[in-house]
């Protein structure tokens, strides 16, 4: 007995003064292992008595189990100096560079023209597409520009040939789908139009417009001002003003044009919108009854207006930009502001 | 158009603001002010004075010291201007006082400049003698230059008098924007109205009636041979003119909105041009051969001098007014120095007409002369108007006493009867239901009476009688326009249309567009945009054939130049184009996608509408950039855009600006629908970029014929894969897309994916071969395969290989 606690004294000493896992292991073998100290001595158990070796086997079986407890309770604690070690090791500097794609932007005329998008097919509009090169016939003469007009002398408008032209406005979507002569008509045309401007700062001959028109047999001017005001206050901020002024477009009357309050002062009036408070926004009306009968509608039964809206000018006044040339350069220090 | 606040209230004398208050009231009833301007703004303390008594300045040649009276004071000026003499009357800024601008360097001054009292070499000085300019005014516009004393003694003012208002420069000038419709606002007159009706104040019409002197019937024969292209022609007579200068008042009345005084005949034509819009023609009368005049299109290659001393060579679609021999005018756009007024002019024909204003636009555009003139005419203006301006015209004449007037009107007015006033019928509720507003039938009237479309009521109905000057007013609408306008547009509710809507849903191509779009953004492109037209000569850059069939362009007429000529067939020029100014700016990497048409012309004439091919394109230098790159930006817009068919990668060497050996077509089946490389390096060194370029471009249309963006569940296996590694060698000419195929013929249902994992060539391997390991997963949805199951699919595997020369490696 005295043997064995002194046998299992001596096992815990040398478990304690261990020094390294494989020393741990030598122990394990030598006292716990098929030829090990304890193992041994149980070996000699065959021979007792029942009773001695039911009462000598505790003994041994706990001596055997403290050692093995001890044991493995000092393996943890190697194993966590261990990987402790190895985890300092693997310390990184986390102010390197990353590792990224660097992902790409839309261009900032592609995000304006969304923007406005989703706004009006919040509100219920489809939008459809026309082509870009058009018959004088859908761009001019359907919306009530006859020949001899100013607006399409040639100063502004691209032929191909008499018949055919660069579309110089998106309305021509319009002539096309009112010439479908379906109602009620909610839509928006978006695109690239073109006009012989020179280059400059505040020109460029290929711009992109975005227009709505509604028609049906009851739509008002009412009607178009509170959908451009919920449009206004949805693109620009609730806050936002809007003032309609009288205006003129060959295919609307009455007309109007678009103001907001200007967005850095809040109408106050700064460099930014010339001391007028007021911003330009969009050109707007009634569709003149003209127009319906161009496009085989009857203009007695229908009531409705139209708008329509420069992309790039938006965007420039959007994001602050001061020269529209900067919109075509297409460089990538450009391109990547905006989102 | 220009007018000026003293300019209009001689029509509006009762108008009582002036400046903000009045651009922003005006705005907001349609006649836009761009922009306004105090002539006097920066000025004070400016006092009229006389000059009693120059002294040399003891130290300095170049300047005076001038004794001035200052109408209660006598005060000294030095000055430098050598032009001053005793007895001068002139404009000084007093002490304290501000003047527009230095007449000794053309700095803009926004706030202007303060005098104060100082010493010029020694001699005290107490204000400045002031030039024109100095006062802000062109120089020009007073006959003299910016350098001198501007010297009023012929001017009715006296010392002490405040020189800005003896000079009418207390004054402010707007800048309208008139829309094209509203020809009738081009005048002072036509502002004027809008300017009553908005301010709720009378408008005073001028005097256009005069006291004749003398009765000629035959004083002139007019012939008017092209009726098209004059509706009326129409001449005053006036005798014995006085040549002079115009009194002050007018004098400064065309000043203020810019006009140069000339002389009291040229001056009042130009004034009433300003108010009536109708430009006017005065011919020395004398100088008219046979008493006659004759209107007729010019003969092709007839010659004729303007008044401006420039040779003109004309064509049959122009007009000219003729004597009883030749040309002695262009009809509407400038007269000739054959007829012109000289100061020994001494009598006059008068003429205002109407012509055809496309015809004028056009021979104006042809001839590179556009005028003031021509600029009105081309509007196509009133015939009535005219001949109310010309009376105008003769009343003024009468009042400057500078000739004697007939009472005979010689003119040429067909239409005469027809061009009258016409009464347009509009119901009130219609136009209420138009601008959803509930404006009573009374109200209406009384806007449309003050703006001159004298409205009578019955029950529903306005009866609206338009005068022939509002050439813009023909329907409901138009009415409704005008209601609205002084109404106030802002007193309109806002509502939201009711109509019955369906829910915008993306179309295929949406969805395609945006997954190519998302994808490029996914992988660090920006989005480009770039001119729809470019130069022929990018063709050549791209090494095109000269009989390729993408150079059958379509051609604008009239170009903004040869750089802007042709709507392009392909986007890689603007996209090399985009790159190329990356690369010139030193930037290391640039990864740029653009989305638009490209036009091809389906007939030669492009009589129908071209082919419009949305086209995707990405292109790339610098860093991580490559052909398998590009090749996998391919296959997950593919993959993403759901396309149904075998996508294949075949080889190109015929596309002229790739590389050839670097370049595919890109196959849906048989279907192309694009093409991905690299840029051949000619074509990267003409663009200046020194940098491998690669391109992939996409044929939008062409995806979406072969996609099918239906997405239904397929069942994931539940039983373990097997997977097995392929090592082979390989003959050096054999693709691995043949390999590929011998897997998915032989691969059989049970093949579920192959991984190439390796390639190799070089010692290791047998000269003339290569070396590629693939891995091969085998399974079933429906249970785990045996042993004997893949090695008997990957026998047939090894069989098909086989026959290519494939072996397995040991």
């Amino acid at each position: 007995m005295i043997n064995i606690e002194e046998l299992k004294e001596k096992a815990i000493t040398k478990i304690k003064e261990a020094t390294s896992l494989k020393e741990l292991d030598d122990i394990k073998v030598n006292y716990l292992g098929k030829k090990g100290e304890i193992t041994a001595i149980m070996q000699t158990f065959r021979d007792m008595a029942e009773e001695d070796r039911k009462k000598l086997g505790k003994i041994i079986n706990d001596a055997k189990v403290s050692i093995d407890e001890l044991i493995r309770e000092r393996q943890k604690s190697f194993n966590a100096a261990i990987l402790n070690e190895k985890l300092k090791m693997e310390s990184i500097d986390v102010t390197l560079p990353s590792k990224k794609v660097g992902i790409g932007h839309l261009h900032p005329c592609t995000i304006v023209f969304n923007d406005v998008k989703d706004i009006f097919e919040k509100m219920g509009y489809t939008v459809v597409t026309g082509p870009e090169i058009e018959y004088d016939e859908y761009n001019f003469e359907k919306l009530n520009i006859e020949k001899g007009h100013p607006a399409r002398d040639e100063q502004d408008t691209f032929y191909i040939n008499d018949k055919v032209l660069l579309r110089t406005q998106t309305s021509p979507v319009q002539a096309r789908v009112m010439e479908k002569g379906k109602l009620p008509i909610c839509i928006i045309s978006a695109g690239r139009v073109f006009r012989s401007d020179s280059v400059d700062a505040t020109h460029s001959p290929t711009f992109h417009q975005i227009e709505g028109l509604v028609v049906s047999d009851n739509i008002s001017f009412a009607d178009l001002k509170g959908t451009l005001t919920t449009f206004a206050k949805s693109f620009f901020g609730e806050d936002i003003k809007t003032r309609f002024r009288p205006h003129h477009f060959p295919f609307t009357e009455p007309s109007a044009e678009m103001d907001v309050s200007c967005f850095k002062c809040g109408g106050k009036g700064c460099r930014f919108c010339k001391g007028e408070g007021w911003i330009e926004i969009l050109g707007c009306g009634m569709v003149n009854p003209r127009v319906y009968e161009l496009c085989g509608l009857d203009k007695d039964k229908c009531q409705g207006f139209a708008f329509g809206m420069g992309i790039e000018r938006l965007a420039l006044l959007k994001y602050e930009i001061d020269d529209m040339r900067l919109l075509y350069e297409n460089d990538v220090r450009f391109l990547s502001q905006f989102d | 158009m220009k007018a000026s606040d003293k300019f209009l209230k001689y029509y509006v004398k009762d108008l009582d603001v002036s400046g903000k208050e009045f651009a922003e009231s005006i705005t907001l009833t349609g006649t836009k002010i761009e922009t306004y301007e105090k002539l006097d703004k920066n000025l004070e303390k400016i006092v009229v004075v006389k000059i009693e008594k120059i002294e040399k300045h003891p130290n300095a040649d170049k300047l005076l010291i001038c004794k001035v009276n200052t109408g209660n004071d006598t005060i000294q000026i030095v000055t430098g201007a050598p032009n001053v003499y005793e007895g001068m009357l002139c404009p000084a800024v007093l002490v304290g006082g501000k003047v527009a601008a230095s007449a000794h360097d053309s700095n803009e001054y926004p706030n202007g400049i303060v005098i104060k009292a100082g010493k010029l070499r020694g001699v005290e000085s107490y204000g400045m003698l002031c030039s024109i300019g100095e006062l802000g005014r062109p120089a020009d516009l007073y006959g003299g230059n910016n350098e001198g004393i501007f010297d009023m003694s012929n001017i009715a003012c006296k010392p002490g008098d405040d020189a800005i208002k003896v000079l009418h420069l207390d004054d402010t000038l707007y800048d309208f924007e008139i829309t094209s419709n509203r020809i009738d606002c081009y005048s002072i007159i036509g502002i004027a109205k809008e300017v009553a009706a908005t301010f709720n104040k009378k408008f005073y019409e001028p005097k256009t009636t005069f006291k004749p002197s003398f009765k000629d019937d035959k004083y002139i024969e007019i012939e008017v041979k092209d009726k098209d292209l004059c509706p009326l022609f129409s001449t005053r007579f006036v005798k014995n003119i006085k040549i002079e200068d115009s009194p002050e008042w007018l004098k400064d009345c065309l000043r203020a909105v810019g006009i140069r005084p000339i002389n009291n005949i040229v001056d009042i034509t130009n004034f009433v041009m300003m108010e009536y819009g109708q430009p006017m023609h005065a011919y020395d009368y004398d100088t008219i051969r046979g008493k006659k005049i004759v209107v007729k299109r010019a003969k092709n290659g007839d010659k004729f001098t303007t008044l401006d001393g420039q040779v003109r060579e004309l064509d049959d679609s122009m007009l000219t007014i003729c004597d009883g021999v030749g040309v002695i005018g262009l009809g509407g756009i400038m007269g000739g120095e054959n007829s012109m007024i000289t100061d020994s002019c001494k009598n006059l024909l008068l003429e205002a007409a109407s012509f055809n204003g496309t015809n004028i636009r056009l021979s104006a555009k042809k001839l590179g002369l556009r005028t003031e003139a021509s600029n009105l005419f081309e509007k196509g203006l009133d015939p009535n108007n005219a001949i109310k301006a010309i009376n105008r015209a003769c009343s003024l004449i009468e009042d400057l006493k500078c000739g004697e007037i007939c009472e005979n009107f010689i003119y040429v007015y067909p239409d005469e009867n027809k061009n009258v006033n016409k009464n347009i019928e509009v119901s009130v509720s219609k136009v209420n239901s138009l601008l959803g507003t509930n404006i009573d039938s009374k109200i209406m009237k009384e806007i449309l009476d003050k703006i001159d479309l004298k409205t009578d009521l019955n029950g529903d109905t306005m009866t609206i009688n338009v005068p022939t000057i509002r050439k813009d007013i023909n329907n409901f609408a138009d009415i409704a326009e005008e209601v609205m306008r002084f109404y106030g547009y802002d007193k309109a509710d806002e509502t939201l249309p009711n109509v019955s809507i369906m829910p915008h849903t993306k179309t295929k191509q949406d969805i395609i567009e945006q997954n190519a779009m998302d994808i490029a953004i996914f992988n660090g492109f920006n989005e480009a945009m770039n001119y729809s037209f470019e130069s022929k000569k990018v063709y050549d850059m791209l090494l095109y054939k000269s009989d390729d069939k993408e150079r059958n362009f379509i051609t604008i007429l009239n170009p903004l130049g040869e750089d802007f000529q042709v709507m392009r067939t392909q986007l890689v020029n603007g996209i090399l184009k985009s790159l190329s100014i990356n690369y010139n700016r030193r930037i290391k990497t640039a990864k740029l996608f653009e989305l638009a048409n490209i036009y091809l012309p389906l007939d030669k004439n492009i009589e129908v509408l071209p082919d419009e091919r949305k086209t995707f394109i990405m292109g790339a230098y610098g860093k991580d950039i490559d052909f398998y790159v590009f090749k996998g930006f391919a296959e997950e817009i593919l993959t993403k855009s759901h396309v149904v068919g075998n996508v294949s990668f075949v080889k190109n060497e015929n596309i002229s600006y790739m590389h050839p050996g670097r370049t595919a077509n890109i196959f849906i089946d048989d279907l192309l629908v694009g093409y991905v490389g690299e840029v051949h390096e000619i074509v990267t060194k003409d663009y200046e970029i020194g940098s491998k370029v690669y391109i992939l471009q996409l044929d939008i249309k062409n995806i979406i014929a072969k996609s099918d963006l239906t997405c239904k569940y397929v069942e994931i296996s539940k039983f373990p894969k097997s997977d097995r590694d392929l090592s082979m060698t390989v003959p050096k000419d054999i693709t691995v897309d043949k390999i590929e195929n011998v897997f998915k013929e032989k691969g059989g249902k049970l093949l579920n994916n192959f991984e190439l994992f390796d390639i190799y060539e070089g010692t290791q391997v047998a000269n003339g071969f290569k070396s590629i390991a693939y891995n091969l997963s085998f399974g079933a949805n429906d249970r785990s395969l045996t042993d004997e199951e893949v090695d008997s699919a990957i026998k047939k595997i090894v069989d098909g290989l086989n026959t290519l020369g494939i072996e397995l490696r040991k």
